[in-house]
C-alpha cells in the first residue's frame, strides 16, 4: 500500500457518497488494481476468466500491435452484480484513478437500474464473472477427457454462434410442447348427447390420436439453444458448451446494446461527480478533466473528421442535453427504461446532430466516401443498423428433416441483402460437426435470387 | 473506459504482476491459434513450396507468409455502398478517401469486427518439411541399387585395447571398470587394462551415388504454368530423392525440336518456340550419361515433363532413345503437363511410357493438371518406384 493508494481509497469512498447524495443508486463495487496487461486480455475476452478459444488469440494478436502503436489505453473495465466488480490498470495515476473511479460508479448505477440489463441479469444472476470462470474450468477438464480437437469443433461453431441468442426467452428455456394442442373438444350439445346414446362406440372412436409438433413449431432464432436441445447426436457435454456461450451471450446482450447510454452515462457522471468533489485537489482535478476529453474526445487530434461516432462522447453530450433540458428525473426514466435504439430515435435531435456536427455518409467498395444529405432518420438508423440483432444477421432455424438435416434460413428481406457467402459456408462447417447430419442455409446471391448452402 | 493516447503504460512489478502472468490466456490461445496455422500450412506445402531455386544449394528454410485465421460468423454480403455515420467538419456532398486506408492501418469498423491484414512469416526447415511429408505420406523408402562397382570408406568397427587417445570411448572403458571390480562400491580408480578404443576399418561400400535428369519440354505449346508445374514436382522430387543418396547430381536437360544442357537457374527461365522431338532429348541424356556417368557406379534416374504432344514422325526415334536410357536407369518417370485440358495420358509420349512400363522397364507416368496434384505425382511415382524395386 502506497500513499497514493491511502489518498485514492479515502477519494473513492467520499466520490461513493457524493454519488450517493446525487441519487445514484449502486451495488457495492470492489476495485481491484491489474496489470495493463491482465487489462489488455479482459478487454479481448469480455470477462476476466474465459474459456480458451483460439480466436481469442487471433484478438489479442491485434490487441498488443494495436497498443505497441500506442493507439489505444484501457482505464478499467467494470463487470455489473452484487457486488459489481471493477478492474483498473495499475498504471493509472490518481487523477485517472478518481476519475475512473466515478466513471464505475455511473456504469454501477447504470447496470443496476436499466430494465434491459436488470432482465438479463435476473436470467444470468449477478454473478457471471464467476459463472464464466466455471465455464472455463468445464471446458478444460472437457479438453482433459476429450481431447483439444474435440472440443475445439465444439467451440467453433458454439462461438460462431455466439450472437444468435433470444434474450426475449428465458436463459433455462424449456424444450417446446412435443405434442401439438387438443382441439378443442367439441361442445356438448344435444344432437351430440343423443348420437352418444345411440352407438356409444362410434362416438368414443373421434377421439384422436395426439400429433406430433413439428420441430421447431415456428423459425427459431435462438439457434444456440436450439441446436444444444435438439441436435440429433450431441453429447451432453457438448450441449453443455453451446449453453455455456449462450449464458455469456445473455451477459454481454445488455453490453452491447446500451453502450451509447450506457457509456455516456458514466462519463457523464464523472464528469458531474468530479465537478462536485471539492475535496478534489485543484491539480488532480485538472488532469482528470484532461483525461475526461481524451476520453470523449469525437475526432482523433490530428483528422479533421471521423467516420465513426465515438460512443463516450455522443452518449455523453445526449445526456448533458437531456439534463440540461429536462432534468435529472427524466434523464433518470430514460436511462432506466431505455435501450440504444430508443434513446437515439428519441434524444438526438436535429439540433444537437447540427451541434455535435454528425454527418451521413456513403462509401463505396473502392474507398470513396461521400457526404450525403441531412437526414436525422436516417442518421438514427446509420448509427443503430450496426447494432441491430446483436449485430449478427437475421438467420433463423426453419425445420429439422426426418433425415435429421438441418434447415437454416436467412431473413434477406429483414437485412436487406444477402449472406457473404464464403464465410456462411464455413460456419455452416463448423455447425455440420456438431449437427452430425446435413444442414441447409437458404439466403440470396448478389442478384437477390434465393440460394442454398449446405454442408457437408 | 479506454481513450485514444500516445503514453503507454508502466508496468508495476512484484508478486502482483506475476500472478496475474498466470493467466497470460491470451498467450496461450495465440499457440493454439499458431499451431493451428501451422497444421494447414502442411496441408498445403506442395503448392506453397514452389520455390525452383531451392533444387540444388540455398537456404534450407522456406519463409511461408500466411494470413491469421478468422473465425467464420455469419455476415451480411459487402454491400457496393455501405452507410455510415461519422461526425466532424463535412458538408453534404463533400468527397474524399478512406484515410484510415491510407494508412493501410487495421481500423476497425463500425461493427468492431473487421480487422486489418496483418501477414506472419513462418519459417519452415525444408528437411523437416520433407521428413514429415514421407511419414504422413507413408511413401515408401527407396533402396539404392548397388552398383557393380562400390566405393571405399573408413567405418567404425569394435574396440581395442590400443589405439590413439581420440578414439578412446570412455562408455565402453567404464563398463570395463565396472566389470573388473565386480560391484561399485569405492572410487573407481581405471588402469590401463580397462580402457578401450575405437577401431576404423577400411570396407567397401554400395554406390550409392545418384545423378537425376530432368528434362523439361520448353516447346511452344507449354505455358508459364505447365512449366512451374514442372518445377515444383522437380523440387519434390529432389527433396525424396536426397532422402536416400548421400550425394545426389542434378541435371538439366530442355528441348524443343533440338536439346540443350542448362544449369538449374537458366533451365526454368528457358522458353522455346517450335515443336517437340522428345528424341533429341533423349538422345542428349544419353549423351551426357555417357559421357559423365557410369551407369555401374551410379543410380541414375529420369524425369521428364512435358505436354504429350510429340511430333508423329519422332515417335520411333523416341521410343529408341527412351528405351535405351531405361537399360541403365533405375526408373524413368513421365509427367504430363496439360493444364486446362486434362487428356489423361492419351498423347504420343504418354503411350510411349505406358509401352515401357508394359515391357517391364521401371518406368512411370501421371497426368498432372493442377498444383493440388503434385503431390500426388511425388506419391505415385515413388510408390511406382519402389514396386518396381521390389518386382526386381
Amino acid at each position: 500500500m502506497t500513499s497514493t493508494d491511502d489518498t485514492w481509497q479515502s477519494y473513492t469512498q467520499r466520490i461513493e457518497e457524493l454519488a450517493g447524495r446525487l441519487g445514484l443508486k449502486f451495488h457495492p463495487v470492489d476495485f481491484e488494481a491489474v496489470p495493463d496487461t491482465f487489462m489488455m486480455e479482459i478487454a479481448v475476452y469480455g470477462l476476466p476468466v474465459r474459456m480458451p478459444h483460439w480466436s481469442f488469440g487471433v484478438r489479442y494478436i491485434y490487441q498488443l500491435i494495436q497498443r505497441h502503436m500506442g493507439h489505444s489505453r484501457l482505464f478499467e473495465v467494470v463487470f455489473p452484480g452484487n457486488p459489481g466488480h471493477a478492474y483498473l490498470a495499475s498504471s493509472n495515476g490518481l487523477a485517472e484513478n478518481v476519475l475512473v473511479t466515478a466513471h464505475v460508479l455511473g456504469h454501477a448505477d447504470f447496470s443496476r437500474n436499466n430494465l434491459l440489463f436488470q432482465r438479463c441479469q435476473e436470467q444470468v444472476s449477478e454473478h457471471i464473472v464467476e459463472h464464466a470462470a466455471n465455464h472455463a474450468r468445464q471446458i478444460q477438464q472437457a479438453i482433459e477427457t476429450h481431447g483439444v480437437q474435440r472440443v475445439e469443433a465444439v467451440l467453433d461453431a458454439a462461438l460462431a454462434l455466439e450472437q444468435h441468442i433470444d434474450v426475449d426467452q428465458s436463459l433455462r428455456r424449456a424444450r417446446y410442447p412435443e405434442y401439438l394442442e387438443d382441439k378443442r373438444t367439441p361442445e356438448e350439445d344435444d344432437f351430440r348427447k343423443r348420437f352418444a346414446q345411440l352407438e356409444p362406440a362410434a362416438a368414443s372412436s373421434g377421439i384422436e390420436p395426439k400429433k406430433r409438433a413439428p420441430v421447431p413449431p415456428h423459425p427459431e432464432r435462438d439457434l444456440l439453444w436450439f441446436v444444444a436441445q435438439y441436435a440429433p447426436e450431441m453429447e451432453s457435454w457438448e450441449r453443455d458448451i453451446f449453453l455455456a456461450v449462450r449464458e455469456e451471450s445473455f451477459y454481454f446482450y445488455p453490453v452491447f446494446a446500451t453502450q451509447i447510454m450506457n457509456e455516456g452515462w458514466a462519463s457523464y457522471w464523472h464528469a458531474r461527480l468530479l465537478r462536485e468533489a471539492d475535496f478534489v485537489p485543484q491539480q488532480a482535478y485538472v488532469d482528470a478533466i484532461k483525461c475526461h476529453s481524451d476520453v470523449v474526445r469525437p475526432i482523433a487530434a490530428d483528422q479533421q473528421v471521423a467516420l465513426s461516432i465515438n460512443p463516450y462522447h455522443l452518449g455523453f453530450a445526449m445526456w448533458e442535453k437531456i439534463v440540461e433540458s429536462e432534468g435529472l428525473e427524466a434523464a433518470r426514466d430514460i436511462m432506466i427504461q431505455d435501450d440504444d435504439f430508443a434513446f437515439v430515435r428519441n434524444h438526438l435531435t436535429r439540433e444537437l446532430a447540427e451541434e455535435l456536427s454528425l454527418f451521413r455518409y456513403s462509401a463505396r467498395s473502392d474507398g470513396q466516401i461521400k457526404v450525403l444529405e441531412q437526414d436525422l432518420t436516417a442518421l438514427h438508423e446509420a448509427i443503430l443498423s450496426p447494432k441491430y440483432n446483436f449485430g449478427a444477421p437475421s438467420v433463423l432455424a426453419k425445420r429439422v428433416r426426418n433425415d435429421g438435416t438441418l434447415e437454416l434460413v436467412h431473413d434477406y428481406a429483414l437485412d436487406g441483402r444477402g449472406l457473404d457467402l464464403e464465410r456462411s459456408r464455413k460456419v455452416l462447417d463448423y455447425l455440420q460437426r456438431v449437427w452430425r447430419r446435413p444442414v441447409q442455409l437458404t439466403t440470396t446471391n448478389q442478384a437477390g435470387l434465393a440460394l442454398e448452402l449446405t454442408a457437408p | 473506459m479506454a481513450a485514444n493516447s500516445e503514453s503507454g503504460g508502466g508496468q508495476s512489478g512484484g508478486d502482483a504482476a506475476k500472478w496475474y502472468e498466470l493467466f497470460s490466456r491470451g498467450a496461450r490461445d495465440w499457440l493454439r491459434h499458431d499451431e493451428k496455422v501451422r497444421e494447414s500450412v502442411r496441408q498445403h506445402l506442395p503448392q506453397i513450396v514452389a520455390g525452383g531455386e531451392l533444387i540444388n544449394g540455398g537456404s534450407r528454410t522456406v519463409r511461408v507468409p500466411v494470413r491469421m485465421l478468422e473465425h467464420y460468423h455469419f455476415r451480411l454480403r459487402r454491400p457496393e455502398e455501405q452507410q455510415g455515420a461519422g461526425q466532424g467538419k463535412a458538408k453534404p456532398g463533400d468527397v474524399f478517401a478512406d484515410p484510415s486506408r491510407q494508412r493501410g492501418s487495421g481500423e476497425k469498423g463500425p461493427g468492431g469486427q473487421e480487422e486489418g491484414e496483418v501477414q506472419l512469416l513462418l519459417e519452415f526447415k525444408v528437411d523437416d518439411i520433407v521428413d514429415w511429408l514421407w511419414e504422413e505420406m507413408q511413401l515408401p523408402n527407396l533402396k539404392a541399387r548397388v552398383g557393380a562397382s562400390e566405393d571405399s570408406d573408413w567405418v567404425r568397427e569394435g574396440w581395442d585395447r590400443r589405439g590413439a587417445r581420440s578414439r578412446l570411448d570412455r562408455r565402453r572403458s567404464f563398463k570395463e571398470l565396472v566389470k573388473r571390480r565386480g560391484a561399485p562400491g569405492a572410487t573407481p580408480t581405471f588402469t590401463d587394462e580397462d580402457l578401450r578404443y575405437r577401431q576404423l576399418a577400411r570396407r567397401r561400400q554400395p554406390a550409392i551415388h545418384a545423378v537425376v535428369f530432368f528434362l523439361l519440354d520448353v516447346s511452344g505449346s507449354m505455358s508459364d504454368r505447365d512449366r512451374k508445374l514442372a518445377k515444383t514436382f522437380f523440387f519434390w522430387v529432389v527433396q525424396g530423392l536426397r532422402r536416400e543418396y548421400r550425394s545426389l547430381e542434378t541435371v538439366f536437360v530442355a528441348h524443343t525440336t533440338e536439346a540443350w544442357e542448362f544449369t538449374e537457374a537458366e533451365f526454368f527461365q528457358v522458353s522455346g518456340t517450335g515443336g517437340t522431338v522428345a528424341s533429341t532429348g533423349f538422345a542428349k541424356v544419353q549423351e551426357i550419361i555417357e559421357e559423365r556417368y557410369n551407369p555401374g557406379r551410379c543410380n541414375i534416374y529420369l524425369f521428364y515433363a512435358s505436354d504429350g504432344d510429340n511430333s508423329v514422325s519422332d515417335s520411333a526415334d523416341a521410343r529408341e532413345g527412351l528405351s535405351a536410357i531405361a537399360e541403365d536407369a533405375c526408373f524413368t518417370g513421365y509427367v504430363e503437363v496439360s493444364s486446362g485440358l486434362s487428356r489423361q495420358l492419351a498423347t504420343e509420349t504418354g503411350r510411349l511410357f505406358a509401352e515401357l512400363a508394359a515391357a517391364g522397364c521401371a518406368a512411370g507416368s501421371y497426368a498432372l493438371n493442377d498444383f493440388d496434384d503434385v503431390w500426388g505425382a511425388v506419391r505415385h511415382f515413388f510408390s511406382a518406384e519402389s514396386r518396381a524395386e521390389e518386382g526386381a
